[in-house]
């Protein structure tokens, strides 16, 4: 009797559970969960447009509601959110950038990077002392 | 190959990722933590008559929309992206709802700025 | 009297397609001295060990791309992989991660290829040339512009980095794109136009989400990530602005 060899193609290993495989794949998915508090905020914001188009009354209970220690919970969640998603932004931005050169010399990723932080810390100084200068 | 439309999107995600970046954690903290606990801003920041004339200015108008959309559209972007990188199969259905969620968040922002008039 | 020899563990993930249907781990251990590297660990274990064992190499030096495997998780060249950073083991030695296993340690590179070929990686002229021309004249700043993503040594550490690759096989990946950017970016060639079409499809750039493993990987420091993520911009630029040249944006 003849038997033929068994010829089995090449094996194929699959991918579930592949970001848990590595820290550097764990932080890109904390980098990417980052969307679901700037999608929040978003519709926070949303809601509070909308309650303001809903006259003053719908506003104060926004406000009341923004005052409860849930809303609370949830905004220092979201600044934490929004504080890892500047931050993660600004480390990968060198990487989207086109190759520049100053002084005969290429910019570094890391100029960039802390330009980045800074234009961040520059931009909240001037957005709080707008709104400092607002409520008075 | 066919051209992937990609782009459009991209550019969404990219505006609302800087915006979200350089100005998100501190209008957090504002809107959020700051005035609703009365410091170190006064409650009295974001009242009716104060959140009206703001939202009524031309200015103000803008500020709010370009920064709902962009937020949404961005979020919406990379949370479809994110779908596919857990296993979810990111067909129509779900470009529908993340990009199609977007378009809602945009629609009920624009539409309630532009009734509270100028 | 001499002390006796230092040995380490090496697990090697197994497949022999002629007599079983899935991989399975093999253990060894193998005389260990401090300047082994992995992949002379692999050449120990087939000299004298088992010589079923199967895997790639060439040069031993990091320059031909062959020897590229998974370390402990994480995509190495084994040649430039050393067991003593390694101690005290056991070292978990696997084929290429998010490629088809052919057998043991050799994973299927045919897509690669095609794709490789498909990008068209050499010069093509803007316009035809004479010898009598003489050569190019490059500035630093027109070689630098390019150079760094012409040491790729398609070794595809990049492909088993890539989460996006090993969910969509289809993706052009981060090596291919970044010799594809090495032939753009270089001031003698005029064949981006012939480019685009590979950059602009969901398949090209528009599949990567930067995760940036890949440049971590990359033994050459091409950087692929950024070869790839600049291209969407220059994408975008020619989905954009394709309406007003006839021929298409040629940016």
């Amino acid at each position: 009797m003849i038997r033929k060899a068994v010829v089995r193609g090449p094996y194929v290993r699959p991918m579930q559970g592949w970001w848990r495989r590595d820290p550097f794949f764990v932080r890109y998915m904390v980098r990417e969960a980052t969307a679901l508090a700037v999608l929040a905020y978003a519709i926070v914001l949303m809601i509070g447009v909308l309650r303001l188009a809903q006259g003053e009354s719908a506003w104060n209970r926004w406000l009341d509601a923004l005052q409860t220690p849930w809303s609370m919970a949830l905004h220092l969640v979201l600044l934490v959110a929004f504080a890892v998603h500047a931050k993660s932004w600004f480390d990968i931005m060198p990487k989207t950038m086109p190759m520049m050169f100053a002084g005969g010399r290429r910019v570094a990723a890391s100029t960039i990077t802390r330009t980045g932080y800074a234009a961040t810390i520059a931009a909240s100084i001037a957005l709080f002392a707008l709104a400092w200068w607002w409520q008075s | 190959m066919k051209r992937s439309n990609a782009p459009i999107f991209w550019l969404l995600f990219g505006a609302g990722g800087m915006l979200s970046a350089l100005l998100g954690t501190m209008l957090v903290f504002i809107t959020g933590i700051a005035v609703p606990l009365g410091w170190p801003l006064r409650s009295t920041t974001m009242s009716y008559p104060f959140m009206l004339s703001f939202a009524q200015h031309w200015l103000g108008k803008g500020f709010l929309f370009i920064v709902i959309a962009l937020f949404a559209w961005h979020a919406m972007h990379r949370i479809f992206h994110s779908l596919h990188d857990i296993g979810i199969r990111t067909g129509t259905a779900a470009k529908l709802v993340c990009y199609g969620g977007a378009l809602l968040i945009t629609a009920v922002a624009a539409a309630s700025l532009l009734s509270l008039g100028f | 009297m001499r002390p006796s020899p230092r040995t380490i563990e090496l697990q090697v993930l197994r497949y022999r397609p002629e007599q079983e249907n899935k991989p399975a781990w093999q253990s060894y251990t193998v005389p260990f001295t401090d300047d082994m590297s992995v992949l002379q660990g692999l050449q120990h274990i087939k000299d004298e060990i088992d010589g079923t064992l199967s895997f790639r190499w060439s040069c031993r030096m990091a320059i031909c791309g062959s020897c590229g495997m998974m370390v402990n998780g994480k995509p190495k060249l084994s040649c430039q992989t050393f067991l003593r950073e390694l101690l005290p083991g056991p070292v978990r030695i696997e084929a290429l991660a998010h490629f088809p296993i052919e057998r043991d340690l050799i994973v299927s590179v045919d897509e690669f290829v095609k794709k490789l070929e498909g990008i068209k990686p050499y010069i093509i002229p803007k316009e035809p040339r004479t010898l009598a021309e003489g050569e190019y004249l490059q500035t630093p700043e027109q070689l630098a512009l390019f150079e760094q993503y012409s040491s790729c040594i398609n070794c595809m550490l990049c492909y088993a980095a890539c989460p996006q690759y090993g969910l969509d096989p289809g993706f052009t990946g981060p090596g291919v794109l970044a010799l594809l950017h090495r032939y753009n970016a270089d001031s003698r060639d005029g064949g981006r136009a012939e480019r685009m079409q590979i950059v602009n499809a969901e398949e090209g750039v528009w599949a990567c989400t930067a995760v940036g493993y890949c440049s971590e990987v990359c033994p050459k420091h091409v950087d692929p990530a950024n070869a790839v993520n600049q291209n969407k911009v220059n994408s975008a630029k020619d989905y954009f602005l394709r309406f007003l040249s006839p021929k298409g944006a040629q940016s």
